[in-house]
Parts: C-alpha cells; structure tokens; sequence
C-alpha cells in the first residue's frame, strides 16, 4: 500500500533509500546524478535523518563510512570523475567491511568526459577501481521501478554482507521519467545488521568464529555500549594493525570468500525469449530495453533471438555465461562503451562459441535499429546511427 | 589536584607508546585525558577518529569508540559520526600533514559549518611517520629530508586559517607546558561548536636531528623560545613577531549556530510540513492516503520474470 508516483530514475533510487531505511547521506553535486541529493534534500529532512552536501566526493562517502560504522544506514552518489575520487574510502569501506551504499550514474568519457551523456564506461572501474584485492557487488537496473527495488535489495545486500554495494545507472537511465510504485517500509523486505550474540567486552569486529562478523552499533537501542576500534589498516579480529602472515592472508580470502560463498543470493538475472534461442544478446541497465525492442522485432521476422540480462553486474554470472555456451550458438554483447563486460564474457565462455559487440561509446544511446542488424548479421561492424539532420543538431565540430 | 587513573582511558594491553623517545605526542595524550577525566564524561560517550600519521596513532591507545581512517580523512567522517549522533562527543586526532595539508578542505569546512567536533592538531613541522618530509607547516628553510637544504615553501598558519574558515574556538599551545595544554584542550571539549586546539609538539627524531636539535631537550627550549603569550604579542610589533608561535586561546565564538542544532532547526520545519514523509515519520499517516495497488496494474509497471522485494508479490 504504496504511493503511486511519476519519477526519473535518480529520484526513484533517492526515494527507494529512504524505503530502504537509509539513514545518512552525504554527496556532492555532479552531473548527471544530481536528482538523487535533490530529491533526498527534501525529504531526509522530513523524516528526520541527516543529509548533507560535503566539500569534496572524498568528504562524502568518507562521511558515509563514519556514520555507517556508527550503526546508520548510509548512501551516497556520484558520477565517473567522483567515483574516481571516492575509490580509496571505497577500498577502506572494503577492508574494514562496512555497509555502504554507492550509486553510481555513469557519464561518457575519461576525465570530465561528457558529463550529460550516457555511457556504461564505469563497469570496470566498479569492479578494480579501488587499490587491493577485494570483493565488490554491483546492481544495475534497467528502468527507474526496478531501480527502486533493486535499490531496495542494494541496502539489504550491503547490510548483509558488510560490503559496499553499487547501484550503476547511467545518464539514459537516471533522467527517463516513468510511473512507479513506491511501496510502503512495511511492505518490503527490510534486511538490519545482524547483532553482536556476545556482551560488549567479548565482542570483536572482526571475529573468526564468523564468516561475516556482526557489526555492533555503537549504541544498541537498549542502552548497550560497544566500544571497540577499526583501522583501514589490515588488521585481525580487533580491528587492530596487524603484519602476521596468517592473520593477512585469512582476512583477505575471507573478504572475498563471504561474498563467493553466498554467490546464488546475490546473483540476479533476466532471461527474456531464451527457450528456444540460437543467438544470445546479453544487456545490462538502459540498454537492455533497447536490446527487448530488437529481440521482438527480429522474433517477428523468426529470428530466434533472446536476452540474458544480468541484474547483478559484480559478481559476473561466471555460470549463467558458461551455461549460454551449450544452448546458444553465438552471444552478441550490447553495452555503452568500448568493451568491458564483454571481457569476462570472453572468459567465461573460452571462445566455445563466436562472440559479437555491439560498442558503442559515442555519448549516446544504443538504438533497437543497431542492435537488430548485428543480430541479423553479426559478422558486419554496427556504426553510430544517426541521420544528417540529428548529427546537424548537436552544433560543433566539423 | 586529583589523581587521574589513566588506565581506566587507555587500552592498556597496546603499551608501550610507539612514539620515538623524546616526542610530545605522549604529553599532548597525558593533557587531553586529564582534561577528559577532569569533566567527567563517560568513555562510552566518547568517539575519536584519526587518520594517517604518528598522532594519528592515538586512536589505537584510548578505549573509546575509535576508527582509524585513511590519511587525512578523519574530519569528514567525525562530521558523518557527529550528523548521525549529536549527542555523542566527537573528537579527532591528528599531525600538519593529515589535517591541514591533505585534509585541509575539510578541515576548513568543518571550521565554517561550526559542526561541535573537538580537534586536537598536533604541529611538528614534518611527515614523522613517513621518515621526516617536509609538510605544509614546515617554516621556511627549516631541514627535512624532501629539503636537504631547507624548505622553500612558506608554510600555512592553520589557526588563522581556522579562525578565517569560522571555527568558534581555537587556542594555539605548546607540548612543553601541559598545564595550560590540559586548560586549553579542557575548554576546546566543553565549547559547543567546532574546536581546534593548534599544539606544537617536538619531533626530535626526524626534524631535530636534521636541524641540529636532536636532543629532546635542547628542541623543547628551541620550541619554547617561539613562543609568545597572546597577552604579551598584543604588545609586539609584527615584525617582532615574525617566525613566533602566538599561544592562547585565540578566538571564541558563542554566537555562531552550531550544525546540528541548525539541522534540527530545518528538521521541525520539514516535518510541520503535510508531505508524505513528515506524516509517516510523526505518526500522522493513515491508511487512506495509501494507494493499494492491484497485481495486474504492478505487472503492467514491472513486467519482468525477476524477483522484488515486494512481500506479497515477490515473483509477478
């Protein structure tokens, strides 16, 4: 029992946080995200949790950190250039395994790029941007009333497993107004931190009598205190520095461990007309709904042609994509940019079967059009449609 | 004067201190626990945050809540500690190059948005921990190991820049006198608003053996002779007091609002409003203002075979 709303994806997420529980955000204006602090400006407030604008992208998810590690539900949000400065407090987030949120609307370009225009560059940098080795989760939805449940699951994801989490949306994505549901708290599956089982003066942060240590609130509701120290430094199960060998190596095949055991929990994927498929188009965020619009265009024309649309980007679907190479005869890989899911997809599937790109990083969207000529005929490079009159549009150049 | 039991704020199985012999680091830690103890407050209460660097170390060795961020961050996430719980004291620890040289802008920010944040900036003109480069506090052609033939770069007076940015509270001391440390650290905790308490503290290590002030000692007197009383710099000329350290509390402000004061200001204002969030978060929310959607209208929004979040309907 809801709200019925008309929404763009960033205010959908912003909206979908506060479902969620969130219960800080910090962030700093970029382009194209900034929906999402405007939204949450007004109705943080409202529910009576902080929300600040910080000085910098390193302020704002290092405040997130702080107030996560408090015991709050914390959220920030950034775009290409902010995601690059937030990655050293993401690494910290990893390594002191503190639940965080990041939302991440991906924009064109290296550098300042294109700040107004979609692009689906940020896949690997969500994946190796920060320094270490280390785990990652990453959702990406697909319109703005997934982006509200997936947001949903982003919160009970990173509560879960002490992990930051992203939520990759692109410029496309975040500014295409459509009707939603905005389901009530109570409607929806919350997921709180696990508390510590054991008094405050036997509690460890770091316990290696758990796969994922509970995180103590500082302040539990019924007056407890847990007083103990994190360092970002490696360290072992009191959270303080340590250079042992064993305790190292423990911990770092443990970070990675608690989120590859639990693997079939956070995997989530869409398979759209593959029972009878031959060829595979594999589509994430945005430019799944232009590879949906194609595959029933080709299936009008008997192309048997479907979708293998991975929800959770990070960690890759290693045995959905293995699996596609016994049913499929090719995979065509649809994505925003010069080629970066399609790598693991290159992988996993060990050139089995013959695998297509339609690459595009050119500042704007994927069409149907483009899509459904490689299917036709995958050997044939796919260019940038546009007609003389649109190109004139965009002024400049040559 | 009481007996302060230092043990019952000190994680006592971390000692011995790792500061290297001679180091004021130690007597700035003895001065702000004394202060700590002095008023009383329950450790419980308490919450410190550090970053990168000898001083910042201090986290590891008191038994408060305690997290040892990255390098130069400590600011921004007390700032996040402190949004989340207003009632709590937060405190951050830390050297001139973790506070005012990599984490300068949020340390001039913290100072204008006048969050009630305690910090203690300990100055020793180096990068201790690093092995002795020269930060931004360094002074001018002082020796260090990036600048075997003194330093080139004018250095950054952080309590002035403390009191440009609008922090409401800033004393500047000196390691040596822990009396009026303890005082001034004392007062920085009791202020409500952003406080910074600027100590300049021996490093004889790393800057003194480089300046020939190795001995601990003879760098305390050096340290001691710059330094001038407020009361008695009033009277000096600025040429005078070219190269001296001004000490004292050098500016209080009562009358600037304080953050989280000001965010609950905006919050009872947001929540008188009529607006979905403000009814649900004070009660006010009744069931007829909830639409209740039908599964065939959810399906037409979401048609995907994929699992929600929706209790009722998890899978359309």
């Amino acid at each position: 029992m809801g709200r019925i709303a008309f929404l763009d994806a960033n205010a959908a997420v912003a909206e979908a946080a506060v479902i969620a529980g969130c219960g800080f955000y910090a962030g700093y204006p970029i382009t194209p995200s900034s929906e999402v602090p405007e939204t949450l400006a007004k109705i943080m407030p409202e529910r009576g949790v902080p929300f600040i604008m910080m000085e910098d992208e390193i302020a704002s998810i290092n405040a997130c950190i702080g107030a996560s590690a408090s015991g709050v539900k914390a959220m920030t949000c950034t775009s290409g250039p902010g995601l690059s400065l937030k990655q050293e407090a993401l690494g910290e987030a990893c390594i002191m395994e503190i639940p965080l949120v990041l939302v991440d609307v991906m924009r064109g370009g290296p550098s300042t790029g294109l700040p107004t225009r979609p692009s689906q560059a940020d896949i690997m940098q969500a994946r190796w941007g920060t320094h270490g080795d280390h785990p990652i989760i990453a959702i990406s939805p697909c319109n703005a009333q997934e982006a509200i449940f997936e947001t949903i699951r982003a919160f009970n994801l990173a509560e879960k497993f002490r992990q930051p989490v992203y939520i990759l949306t692109d410029g496309l994505l975040s500014h295409l107004h459509a009707k939603v549901y905005l389901p009530d708290p109570e409607e929806v599956e919350i997921v709180e931190r696990a508390a510590p089982t054991v008094p405050p003066e036997e509690y460890y942060p770091f316990d290696y009598n758990y796969e994922i240590p509970p995180l103590a609130p500082w302040w539990t509701k019924d007056g407890k205190s847990y007083r103990y120290h994190m360092s970002s430094l490696n360290h072992d199960k009191t959270g303080f520095p340590t250079v042992v060998p064993p305790f190292i190596q423990w911990q770092e095949k443990r970070l990675i461990s608690k989120i590859m055991n639990h693997i079939d929990e956070i995997e989530k994927f869409e398979y759209y007309k593959m029972d009878d498929a031959e060829t595979c188009v594999i589509a994430y965020g945005s430019v799944a709904e232009a590879a949906r619009v194609a595959i029933d265009e080709a299936r009008k024309a008997g192309i048997k042609v479907g979708m293998f649309r991975p929800i959770t980007i990070w960690p890759f679907a290693e045995k959905q994509i293995r699996d596609l190479r016994e049913k499929v005869k090719r995979i065509i890989v649809v994505e925003m940019n010069l080629g970066q899911y399609i790598l693991e997809v290159q992988r996993a599937v060990a050139e089995k079967i013959p695998i297509y790109g339609v690459l595009q990083a050119a500042g704007i969207p994927i069409r149907p059009i483009q899509i459904l000529e490689k299917i036709k005929n995958p050997e044939k490079s796919v260019e940038i449609c546009m007609t003389e009159e649109e190109l004139k549009k965009f002024g400049g150049g040559e | 004067m009481a007996k302060v039991n230092y043990a019952n704020y000190l994680r006592m199985e971390k000692m011995p201190l790792y500061w290297c012999p001679g180091c004021g680091d130690g007597i700035v830690l003895k001065a702000y626990i004394e202060a700590i103890d002095e008023l009383g407050w329950d450790k419980n209460d308490c919450v410190m945050t550090s970053g990168i660097g000898c001083a910042a170390r201090v986290t590891g060795y008191v038994d408060f809540h305690t997290l040892h961020t990255l390098h130069g961050r400590a600011i921004a996430t007390a700032v996040g500690i402190k949004m989340c719980h207003p009632d709590k004291h937060v405190f951050v620890f830390g050297g001139d190059g973790d506070i005012a040289h990599i984490g300068g802008n949020h340390f001039l920010h913290a100072a204008r948005r006048n969050i009630d944040i305690t910090v203690v900036f300990i100055d020793n003109w180096n990068y201790g921990m690093t092995g002795g480069q020269h930060s931004c506090t360094t002074p001018l052609g002082v020796r260090e190991s990036t600048a075997p033939r003194g330093s080139y770069e004018p250095p950054i007076d952080a309590a002035s820049a403390a009191i440009g940015a609008g922090a409401t509270f800033v004393a500047r001391a000196f390691a040596g006198d822990e009396l009026r440390l303890k005082r001034y650290i004392k007062e920085g905790l009791v202020h409500h608003g952003f406080s910074i308490i600027d100590v300049l503290c021996p490093c004889p290590v790393n800057f003194g053996r480089r300046n020939k002030l190795g001995d601990p000692v003879k760098l305390m007197n050096y340290l001691k002779s710059l330094c001038v009383p407020k009361e008695k710099a009033e009277k000096m000329s600025p040429e005078e007091l070219e190269g001296k350290y001004v000490t004292g509390i050098l500016h209080v402000d009562d009358k600037k609002i304080e953050l989280t004061d000001s965010y609950k200001n905006l919050v009872a204002k947001a929540q008188a409003s009529d607006e979905y969030w403000a009814r649900y978060a004070t009660g006010r929310l009744k069931e007829e203002d909830k639409y209740p959607i039908t599964r065939e209208e959810l399906k037409g929004l979401y048609p995907y075979d994929v699992e929600t979040p929706l209790k009722k309907w998890k899978k359309l």
